[in-house]
């Protein structure tokens, strides 16, 4: 047999199919991908030691900068995690508008997922029409928080802004124009033949497989896992407005389109209801000035999955440690062994489909090897920063 | 380049060229560290509502069919390299757009550890957008004063060699 003859065909980190650097490694041979690497890492910024060197109120606002797509969801994570800590919760209002705003930023982060997703597959209509229809719920994002990316909508103890009865007529305006719109695209991304084409059967991930590596938010619901921190562990207004869990059994890229859609649908519902029952009331509560010492958990359930935030405060007007795990990290390695087996030309897919998010999972791991245990001091860090790219 | 400097086939040829330029700029977008804010907004600033393909700027993947760097977010260390390798690859006369409040000043980012700084630290910005994240129309007036200036030919500029040792 002649030698088996393998190359590497390296992507990144710079590149035009994503808008976010990362750097690939995909081993074929002829067409078909035989292993996949990945290389994160270039958009981190330091962020969880930064926010050790920042007050609690100036972290609202850095970590809401940690992804630009689901800006607000990591906020939130901050702001119930420290008003936990500090044993106060938000009012009902409060946390009604909350939730209205989390899923407005799902159906944003969705829309946009489903343009860049069909942009990847050679979709070019279907990405320009989801992205102008998109600008509908950009619009209402904005009227409601005065920007349309990062809109800075949590204080701790409460929001910032009311939504009014004018904001109230104009969301459900636009709810109904996007609602015919998604029934349009669900009809697309499961009738269109050349899109089936490209989306059945690809990127198959089991049940099985998608437990095993850990899989999160739609990408592990595609495959059939029932796992929404929405419905396990309701937070916000959530209790009061119950979301239905969406599922697929499919576990190919298909199921992934479909239930992306089908959430979004769910959002509508979602937010028709919280806008027909909004508690009245106070937008704030009395905060404590200082955060009182101790830990917490906060999770929420981002667009892209389960976010998780560890909270850490030692009484000062600063933190002591926030960790943050966030979901696109935890779908990575989905992708490295779905991706085997299938043609180079599908990568692109593949890799939208799980809509990673690089911004927020270049993060740093530290793998711990048996009892060593370590505190870095930001000196140390830095200069190990310094020290790690001057070797390489 | 043939031809003297002044002499008038230089001079047509010139003209043509910023006539060329100014009509049709290929740009090129990299993210050496930001949040994503910026780059989706961006991505809106291609799709049907804001079009800035009507200004004839298109985007491209590759630096070296590009004019304008778009570049969004502060520097990290890791992308430093990546981004002066792009600059350097890219033809000249090239320009470079600074979008987003942390590629003018390393915004709210501004001294972790891991930020080399802004981006007019690594390599030479023409025009600058402020915002977090500026609105399409933001980036699309950015784009326009680039090519106003182009057209006044007193563009910034930035053509110069970037600087071996820039802090790192
Ligand atoms: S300027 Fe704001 S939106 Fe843009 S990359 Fe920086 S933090 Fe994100």
């Amino acid at each position: 047999m002649e030698a088996q003859r393998k190359f590497i065909v390296p992507i990144g980190p710079q590149h035009p199919a994503l808008k976010e650097p990362g750097h690939f490694q995909f081993s074929v041979e002829g067409e078909i991908v035989t292993g996949a690497t990945v290389r994160l890492g270039y958009v981190h910024r330091g962020i969880e030691k930064g926010a050790e060197a920042r007050n609690w109120t100036q972290n609202l606002y850095l970590f809401e900068r940690i992804c630009g797509i689901c800006s607000h969801v990591h906020a939130t994570a901050l702001a119930l995690g420290a008003e936990r800590l500090a044993g106060v919760e938000a009012p009902p209002r409060a946390q009604a508008i909350r939730t209205l705003m989390s899923e407005l930023e799902r159906i944003h982060s969705h829309m946009l997922w489903l343009g860049v997703a069909a942009h990847e597959g050679g979709f070019e209509t279907l990405f320009m029409y989801s992205w102008r229809d998109r600008e509908i719920v950009m619009d209402l994002l904005e009227s409601l928080s005065g920007n349309r990316v990062n809109y800075s909508v949590n204080l701790i103890g409460g929001v910032k802004f009311d939504v009014t009865e004018k904001h109230h007529d104009e969301i459900l305006k636009g709810i109904e124009i996007l609602e015919e719109r998604t029934k349009h695209y669900l009809k697309v991304v499961t009738t269109d033949r050349t899109f089936l084409a490209r989306t059945r059967g690809v990127g198959l991930m089991t049940l099985q497989q998608a437990e095993l590596f850990g899989a999160v938010g739609p990408t592990a619901r595609a495959s059939g896992v029932a796992r929404d921190v929405r419905i396990d562990a309701p937070y916000e207004a959530y209790p009061q407005f119950p979301v239905r869990l969406v599922t697929d059994d499919g576990g190919d890229l298909l199921a992934r389109f479909k239930v992306r859609t089908r959430e979004l649908f769910e959002s509508y519902r979602l937010i028709r209801e919280i806008l027909n029952h909004m508690p009245p009331g106070e937008l704030t509560t009395r905060v404590p000035r200082r955060i009182p010492a101790g830990e917490t958990i906060s999770r929420v359930e981002a667009p892209r999955g389960e976010l998780f935030y560890f909270i850490k405060s030692n009484g000062s007007e600063k933190p002591e440690r926030i960790k943050v795990r966030t979901p696109s990290l935890c779908n990575w390695a989905s992708v490295t062994q779905v991706a085997i087996g299938h043609k180079l030309a599908d990568m692109p897919m593949i890799l939208s489909g799980i809509d990673p998010c690089f911004s927020c999972n270049d993060r740093m791991v530290t793998i711990n090897r048996g009892s060593s245990s370590q505190v870095w001091t930001w000196e140390e860090l830095r200069r190990y920063g310094i020290e790690y790219y001057r070797q390489r | 380049m043939d031809g003297q400097a002044g002499s008038p086939w230089q001079q047509a040829l010139d003209k043509v060229r910023d006539w060329a330029r100014i009509n049709s700029p290929w740009a090129i977008h990299y993210n050496s560290g930001s949040c994503n804010g910026c780059d989706i907004e961006i991505m809106a600033t291609l799709t049907p509502r804001y079009d800035l393909e009507r200004f004839g700027v298109k985007l491209q993947g590759s630096p070296r069919h590009a004019d304008i760097l778009i570049v969004t977010g502060p520097v990290t260390r890791l992308s430093r390299e990546r981004l002066l390798r792009i600059y350097d690859q890219m033809p000249n006369p090239k320009f470079v757009i600074a979008c987003g409040s942390c590629g003018l000043s390393g915004g709210a980012f501004r001294g972790c550890y891991n930020i080399v700084g802004d981006i007019s630290e690594v390599i030479p910005v023409s025009v600058y957008i402020p915002g977090c994240p500026p609105r399409p129309e933001a980036i699309i007036y950015g784009v326009v004063q680039l090519l106003e200036s182009l057209k006044r030919r007193n563009a910034p500029a930035v053509n110069l060699p970037r600087q071996e040792g820039a802090p790192a």
